[in-house]
């Protein structure tokens, strides 16, 4: 299999870098990773994850639509568009790389949102597979295997190599751009390190959570569960588990009056947030426990119901570590499943 | 890369505005080089915007057999329609669609006897399925139409109604309001009383659109008289920004009203949670 | 304390004193706790926890809870006296509907800070003589207490509580504490260095609302920030502007009602620092005004809605706003 030394990681990261952006995730001050393009110097983290998920490369946080010129009564809409320069990301976990497949089901079916596909066309995945998963870590209950990461190319690590395998033809391209760095060698340490994770994999404190409880038929199951109440009571009406959350995608359209036109820009939005779906005459969704059950709903229920049983889900952990509150999809499916 | 995305919206230009009651207007909108903006079919929407002043999600109340404009009409209920109400013509909004489901005028519909309840505004989605049905006579059997408001006032569409509507043969009217008031001597009551009174054939499909509390008491009057859910259709309206089922805000289950709807069959909307 | 604070809680429904109880819920791991609603002794047995963890701060959950049928327990740390009481003042609970039972504050935990030492896999913490023993599937690892606690209690301002009905446990006195310090350091700064720092920290902010959604300051039925009418409601930091603003006028909003209770930075999920903001302010206003602690009371006037003649003149703002 391609190798390179952990001694000569610079040195791809330079070649890579030297051809195409590349984004690598690498501690900040306060100990926490983030992706950051990658400068000389710059360290891959030793973190599981960053603290924000990948999905930021395809579906940023605020994203320009359009911007129109008002004179008079006369609009002129203009597109501003630019072609995406091609990247690399490296580093992507198991969990997040699979999570563009699910934001895929969303973005890439008809009619196609050209804004993602253009960043997604210009992207190119290298992921990471796990050796130190977290307790807060699921993402097998997904059938997602951490040591067969998906995207354009996968790359796992025993200590001391970093091995290569292209699932793509980006992927094949990717490691075509840095053949001379790569040499062949076997995998026998690899093997073995794989092997060491598959048994932590097996000893997590969540290992056992299964899906087989939800799904696109147990909506009348659950929706008028009188969990929800319970599940809901605390939670704050805050968008921090939906936006550290690889699969959320829901978003808001707004102006901006740039004082030379009006931009029309693209954010992440939260079902949680009480406006969500707040019109001029009323709200279908009136309290907390209405909005906190969409969230979950429509993770383990309607998103399955509409994508031949994929859930809306890759157990990355985040919102276990990040809820103000605590409260999180582990806590919600532990408890529909209570009977 | 894409030069055209669902996203990015047509301009229009306001060509004519009628006023049809006290907050309701109609614009009919053309495209700059004239014509049509898009196509659409009975039942779609559009996404009207004024660029800085909001976007939303209106149902065409013009037939597409109508070549030269589109019509739509619009209460005045919050920020960005009371900007469209207070408008001249002349002026250019943009336009994004046809988005959604329509009526199925071409398939289920086809050659049924059909039977259209509204109530206010209600009537702006039905207008669109009305016209198109009128021009295509033919192809449907008799036509019924009951259609209540406020008030004489209140009333949109009144004046065609009278002239077109009610000049058409096999088209049957029936007007009413909830209060009796001067210069009025048609029906007085609620819209769900007088569908009891007027008891119509169930043989009939039902086409039916108003506030929810009007929709709620309607559908169980028909139940009473012997209709089916499987007959009766409604659309529905929630809050919208992409129109494409990917902004996430519409659903209703696992359904987008935006994609899936905003025409909905009565079984149909029985699988739904309700939340809506 | 968990064992006496659930036998009195049980008490206290069995003899109807009270209807429900607001506290800690035990959580999937050893630190991710809830707070939580109980109505019966068999869920207190089953879930109800007081420990290291137990941080959040229950008051704001009273603006709802106080308004319900029946009264309330509230389990209540000193810290969390002082929000209650600043929200008994602005009237937006029903004091007598809530029945205070006062418990030892901190210092609390805080497993980010475990977690950052690259310790994890935690699948059990205890505390043992101030020594962190975390049991974890790669072996157990050991930690210092005080290097793991929360921020907020590293500052702590007080172990008096404020207000309660009963107390379980000693009360403590007011401290003298260094929560000052790090506002004197960034006074100190020249504005471009001070200006540096917050871009570097408001950057950060992903604009999820948690900060403003916990503060027990923040009880608008509407803010300002989600009514379209305002033209803030951006949602998304749209520009630095909006990032600096954001922070900077919600700080605005809560200036003189603040308890300084630290919610805002221990949920902020990029760790934003937003309780120094806060922090300036009540350090301003002790220099302007006089000491004044919100939340301390429920009858003395705020200063900056209590008009003197003492008070400070509006040029000060350019006096200080010159370098």
């Amino acid at each position: 299999m391609l190798r390179i030394a952990f001694d000569k990681l610079d040195e791809l990261f330079a070649a890579v870098s030297a051809k195409n952006t590349l984004y690598i995730p690498t501690n900040r001050e306060d100990g926490e990773a983030e992706y950051k393009k990658y400068e000389p110097g710059m360290k891959l983290t030793y973190n599981l994850n960053t603290l924000r998920s990948a999905k930021d490369f395809f579906f940023p946080q605020t994203e320009d639509l359009v911007e129109f010129k008002m004179e008079g009564k006369n609009i002129e809409v203009k597109d501003i568009r630019k072609e995406s320069e091609d990247f690399v990301i490296f580093g992507v976990r198991p969990c997040d790389a699979r999570s563009f497949t699910i934001l895929d089901k969303v973005y890439l079916v008809d009619p196609v949102d050209s804004y993602y596909k253009n960043r997604r066309d210009h992207g190119t995945v290298v992921s990471l597979a796990c050796t130190r998963p977290a307790e807060t870590c699921f993402c097998q209950t997904f059938g997602i295997d951490p040591t067969a990461p998906e995207g354009d190319c996968a790359c796992w690590s025993d200590g001391r190599y970093y091995y290569f395998k292209a699932n793509t033809e980006k992927g094949t391209a990717f490691l075509d751009s840095i053949a001379s760095l790569l040499e062949d060698g076997d995998t026998a340490e690899l093997d073995k390190a794989i092997e060491r994770t598959k048994t932590i994999m097996s000893k997590l404190p969540l290992a056992k959570l299964s899906t087989e409880n939800f799904g696109g038929d147990k909506l009348n199951e659950y929706f008028n569960s009188d969990k929800w109440a319970e599940l809901s009571e605390s939670c704050l009406g805050c968008g921090t588990c939906t936006f550290v959350c690889p699969t959320c995608q829901c978003y808001d359209i707004k102006d901006f009056n740039t004082g030379n036109g009006i931009k029309r820009y693209r954010c992440w939005d939260s079902c949680m947030y009480s406006d969500f779906t707040k019109m001029a005459h009323g709200n279908p969704r009136l309290t907390q426990l209405e909005r906190f059950r969409q969230r979950f709903m429509h993770k383990l229920v309607y998103f399955p119901a509409n994508n031949n049983g994929e859930f809306g889900c890759v157990g990355c952990g985040r919102c276990l570590s990040k809820c103000p509150i605590s409260m999180n999809i582990v806590k919600v499916m532990k408890a529909l499943e209570e009977k | 890369m894409n030069s055209n995305d669902t996203l990015i919206p047509y301009v229009g230009i306001v060509t004519d505005i009628r006023i049809d009651t006290p907050d309701v207007k109609t614009f009919r909108v053309e495209a700059p080089e004239g014509g049509k903006v898009f196509e659409h079919m009975p039942g779609q929407c559009a996404m009207l915007s004024i660029p800085g002043v909001g976007e939303a999600m209106f149902s065409i109340t013009s037939s597409p057999t109508n070549k030269d404009y589109m019509e739509f009409s619009i209460k005045k209920c919050g920020c960005l329609t009371s900007w469209l109400h207070a408008m001249d013509v002349g002026q250019m909004i943009t336009l994004r669609g046809p988005y959604g489901n329509a009526f199925p005028v071409e398939t289920e519909l086809k050659g049924k006897d059909l039977l259209f309840i509204a109530g206010g505004i209600g009537l702006a989605p039905l207008r669109s399925v009305i016209h198109y049905v009128r021009d295509k006579r033919e192809n449907y059997g008799s036509i019924q139409v009951i259609y209540g408001s406020r008030s004489k006032d209140d009333l949109v569409d009144y004046q065609e109604i009278i002239d077109e509507w009610m000049a058409d043969d096999g088209v049957e009217v029936n007007l009413t309001i909830d209060n009796a008031q001067e210069g009025w001597d048609g029906h007085v009551g609620f819209v769900p009383n007088y569908v009891k009174e007027l008891n119509p054939s169930t043989n009939k499909t039902v086409l039916v659109c108003g506030p929810p509390i009007m929709i709620k008491f309607t559908l169980a009057g028909l139940k009473e008289i012997g209709f089916t859910e499987t007959q009766v259709y409604t659309t529905m309206e929630l809050r919208m920004k992409c129109g494409v089922g990917k902004c996430g805000r519409c659903n209703i289950g696992n359904k987008y009203v935006c994609k899936d709807g905003p025409v909905f069959r009565f079984d149909q909307l029985d699988e739904l949670p309700d939340e809506y | 304390m968990q064992e006496a604070m659930i036998n009195r809680a049980k008490q206290l429904l069995a003899d109807g004193t009270v209807k429900r109880v607001i506290g800690w819920k035990r959580g999937e791991f050893a630190y991710d706790i809830t707070p939580a609603v109980f109505e019966t002794a068999e869920e207190l047995d089953k879930d109800f926890v007081f420990d290291d963890f137990t941080s959040a701060n229950v008051s704001k959950y009273l603006v709802k809870e106080s308004q319900k049928e029946g009264k309330v327990l509230a389990f209540l740390k000193p810290c969390d006296t002082y929000s209650l009481n600043q929200l008994t003042k602005e009237h937006r609970v029903n004091r007598d509907n809530i029945y205070v039972i006062g418990v030892p504050g901190g210092p609390k935990l805080d497993v980010e800070k475990i977690k950052a030492k690259g310790i994890t896999g935690i699948t059990n913490l205890r505390n043992e003589n101030y020594t962190i023993k975390i049991e974890t599937i790669y072996g157990e690892e050991t930690m210092p207490f005080y290097e793991a606690i929360l921020d907020k209690c590293a500052s702590c301002k007080s172990k008096k509580h404020v207000t309660y009905d009963e107390l379980i446990g000693e009360d403590g006195d007011v401290l003298e504490s260094n929560r000052f310090d790090m506002v004197e350091k960034l006074e100190n700064m020249t504005s471009q260095e001070r200006y540096d720092f917050w871009r570097g920290e408001l950057s950060k902010c992903i604009r999820c609302n948690a900060c403003r959604n916990v503060c027990p300051a923040c009880t608008c039925e509407n803010c300002v920030f989600d009514n379209p009418k305002s033209g803030i409601d951006n949602k998304a930091p749209a520009d630095s502007f909006e990032e600096n603003m954001f922070h900077i006028i919600r700080a605005f909003h809560v200036a003189g009602r603040c308890t300084d209770c630290g919610e805002c930075s221990r949920v902020c999920p990029q760790h934003i620092p937003l309780h120094l903001l806060n922090r300036k302010f009540i350090k301003d206003i002790n220099s302007l005004y006089g000491e004044y602690q919100a939340g301390e009371d429920i009858t003395s006037r705020a200063p900056l809605t209590d008009y003197t003649a003492d008070d400070c003149e509006a040029s000060i703002v350019h006096e200080r706003g010159v370098e």
